[in-house]
């Protein structure tokens, strides 16, 4: 991953200032309950939801053992189908390809669909400095880009807004906005339309990401819920999708499994209203494909740390996790925050800085993202293995090691769990050693009454 | 560059793998039924999304349509049925079209940019879609509806109006796309 949030200090220390911030836990703590009720509602609906989990697993495990045979035919079927694909080892490399197609249109401006490929590897920052400007078009990332600041949550990037920071931003910042703009959402939204429309219709240039790209057919898909997909995606005359390496199905039956998966896990509906497939060139578009590799392959050779490219960026994990809640996404110091964030981010970046060694302490280890994520990636057993491999004093090592023994068994963990729940009282509210820096506040995430798989087997949850 | 940037990343895999076991697909999830959908099931899955659902046999299909769009004009694109809906004059404040393929148990239609469909842009920049759908296009599960579909096509999935919930989590109906759905199911 590129330098895109270098400089920001360490995981404690964020989350020490995140906790202090009340705006932010009070609308991190309406987002995360609301949607995760919501998500167990729908999940609970399909009877096959074990299966179906079972099966996102292992396609995504095929997939990736055989990532080079997919990736050879998804470029076969995209060229076939009148679109060029590009191969970007790093995020550099990748922005430079972006840069040059926008260049070669004749164009200065693009417009975006959100993309965390393209945050993580800094486009907009990138193409800024070749004088293109990209203009985000999703409602929330509108807001972070006129508010200057980075997004804390997957699915809703500016839940660290309330609504009267939000009007002000658009007053402030968005040419155009009515003077008499109230703080109603609807208003709100209404205002984004206008603005955002007279962009969609001129623009010559588009860039998104993908959900999925289908091997087989060379089909990319886009979810989202706006509208602005679609415009992005079919108004401009081009379209170019930058997509990790790891988004890709080999058969279009496997879209059956992931679009039951996904929406139901991201925001808790049936169904997001609209998902886009296209193949190709289409409908008179030129279509450039950049196929990202920027750290995927380093993640793809660790044996334990490889099921994170297994992620479908449905954040169900971001809204379970008690860390997650307090400390807000920014703390994480990357485009990934939260459970999965913590275990992709210093994989893709290499541990190599005092933030990304400290995300996999991010955690109570709960295991409470393990059992909501629809493709099973044991988030606790990757930040176990992570632990062992960041540099930190040997005591803490040690201590490491008996919680990897503890999570290697169910069993040990439900007992070790309800043990620990039975003694919470007596856990200290300060710890000692490197995460003394965010305990310091007393937002500690404490160790639940009750032991989450408690909980799971008396509510029937899903 | 593009072409040792390709054989770079494919060498990384190939050595990323080496020796990982084998991992087999499991399917033990209910597939496509082959069936026909709950018209019912569909109508209600419809509504939950706040779109305007009309259920009604082929006899007064027209009827319906004259009486919902009145006051309207609507862009038609070519191959709409004739029959069932006929272009006025004036600047069209709306879309009507008809669907490939809808799905009961999660209220989605779909669009494949055949006859009667119209473009991809046709029904997303104007405010209003109504779209006809016909009880022999909807089809039980997501399963039945991706064994159904082309995917050489355009396809555009659509469950309820454009919304979002991204100021402090209020779902607000209509943000780029047709911020109303109308929705006519024919029987029979
Ligand atoms: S790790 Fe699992 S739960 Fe978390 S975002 Fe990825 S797919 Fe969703």
């Amino acid at each position: 991953m590129s330098g895109v949030y270098i400089g920001m200090p360490a995981f404690p220390q964020n989350a020490a200032k995140a906790v202090q911030n009340s705006q932010l836990r009070f609308n991190l703590r309406k987002a995360t309950h609301t949607i995760r009720g919501r998500r167990a509602a729908v999940v609970g609906e399909l009877a096959d939801w074990a299966e179906l989990r079972q099966a996102g697993k292992t396609i995504k495990d095929h997939t990736l053992r055989h990532l080079d045979r997919y990736l050879i035919e998804l470029e076969e079927k995209v060229t076939a189908a009148g679109g060029v694909v590009h191969w970007a080892r790093d995020a550099a490399e990748a922005n430079r390809i972006v840069a040059r197609l926008v260049k070669d249109t004749g164009e200065t401006e693009v417009v975006k669909v959100k993309s965390m490929a393209t945050m993580e590897i800094g486009l907009n920052e990138a193409l800024a400095e070749e004088g293109i400007e990209a203009f985000e078009t999703d409602l929330a990332e509108l807001i972070v880009q006129l508010g200057d600041d980075f997004p804390s949550h997957i699915l809703v990037p500016a839940i660290h807004r309330n609504r009267a920071e939000i009007r002000e931003l658009f007053l402030k910042k968005m040419a155009g906005a009515p003077k008499d703009l109230t703080d109603e959402p609807r208003a709100l939204a209404e205002a984004a339309r206008l603005y955002l429309r007279k962009r969609f219709l001129e623009a010559k240039v588009a860039i998104s990401g993908a959900n999925f790209m289908i091997a087989e057919t060379g089909t990319l898909v886009v979810l989202e819920s706006e509208g602005n997909g679609r415009m992005c995606l079919t108004l401009p005359k081009t379209l170019i999708s930058v997509v990790g390496i790891e988004k890709l199905l080999p058969a279009w039956q496997d879209l059956e499994v992931f679009l039951q998966l996904l929406p139901r896990s991201s925001t808790g509906e049936r169904m997001n209203p609209y998902t886009s497939m296209w193949t190709g060139a289409t409908e008179g578009q030129e279509f450039h494909l950049v196929l990202l590799d920027n750290g995927r392959t380093s993640v793809l050779a660790d044996k334990v740390g490889r099921q994170a490219l297994r992620c479908i960026r449905c954040s169900a994990c971001l809204n379970v996790c008690p860390v997650y809640e307090r400390a807000g996404g920014h703390s994480y110091g990357s485009v990934y925050p939260g459970p999965i964030g913590a275990i992709l981010t210093p994989q893709l970046r290499g541990m190599d800085t005092e933030l990304d060694r400290s995300l996999p302490y991010a955690s109570s280890l709960c295991g409470a993202c393990y059992e909501v994520c629809p493709v099973a990636i044991d988030i606790p057993s990757v930040l176990v293995d992570l632990r062992a491999k960041a540099r930190h004093p040997r005591t803490e090592k040690a201590g490491m090691a008996a919680a990897g023994w503890v999570f290697s068994r169910s069993k040990r963990l439900a007992k070790a769990q309800r043990f620990g729940g039975r003694m919470r009282r007596l856990v200290p509210k300060r710890l000692p050693g490197p995460l003394s820096g965010w305990t310091d506040t007393r937002d500690m995430p404490e160790i639940p009454a009750e032991s989450f798989r408690d909980w799971w087997v008396r509510e029937g949850n899903r | 560059m593009s072409a040792a940037a390709r054989e770079v990343i494919l060498r990384r895999i190939r050595s990323a793998v080496e020796g990982a076991p084998e991992a087999g697909i499991e399917r033990g999830y209910r597939g496509a039924t082959g069936e026909r959908g709950d018209v019912d099931l569909f109508a209600e899955r419809v509504r939950d999304y706040k779109a305007i659902v009309h259920v009604v046999p082929r006899a007064e299909v027209a009827a319906t349509l004259a009486r919902i769009t009145e006051g309207r004009v609507l862009t038609v694109p070519a191959g709409f049925p004739s029959d069932m809906y006929a272009a006025s004059e004036g600047e069209p404040d709306g879309v009507i079209s008809t669907c490939a393929v809808a799905v009961a148990e999660t209220g989605t239609i779909v669009l494949d940019a055949d006859p009667g469909q119209g473009t991809r842009a046709q029904t997303l920049i104007p405010d209003y879609h109504l779209c006809v759908v016909r009880d022999d296009q909807i089809v039980p599960n997501v399963p039945d509806a991706v064994a159904r579909l082309d995917p050489a096509r355009p396809l555009t999935w659509i469950s309820g109006p454009s919304a979002t919930s991204d100021i402090e989590l209020n779902r607000v109906e209509g943000v780029h796309g047709p911020r109303t759905l109308e929705v006519v199911i024919v029987i029979g």
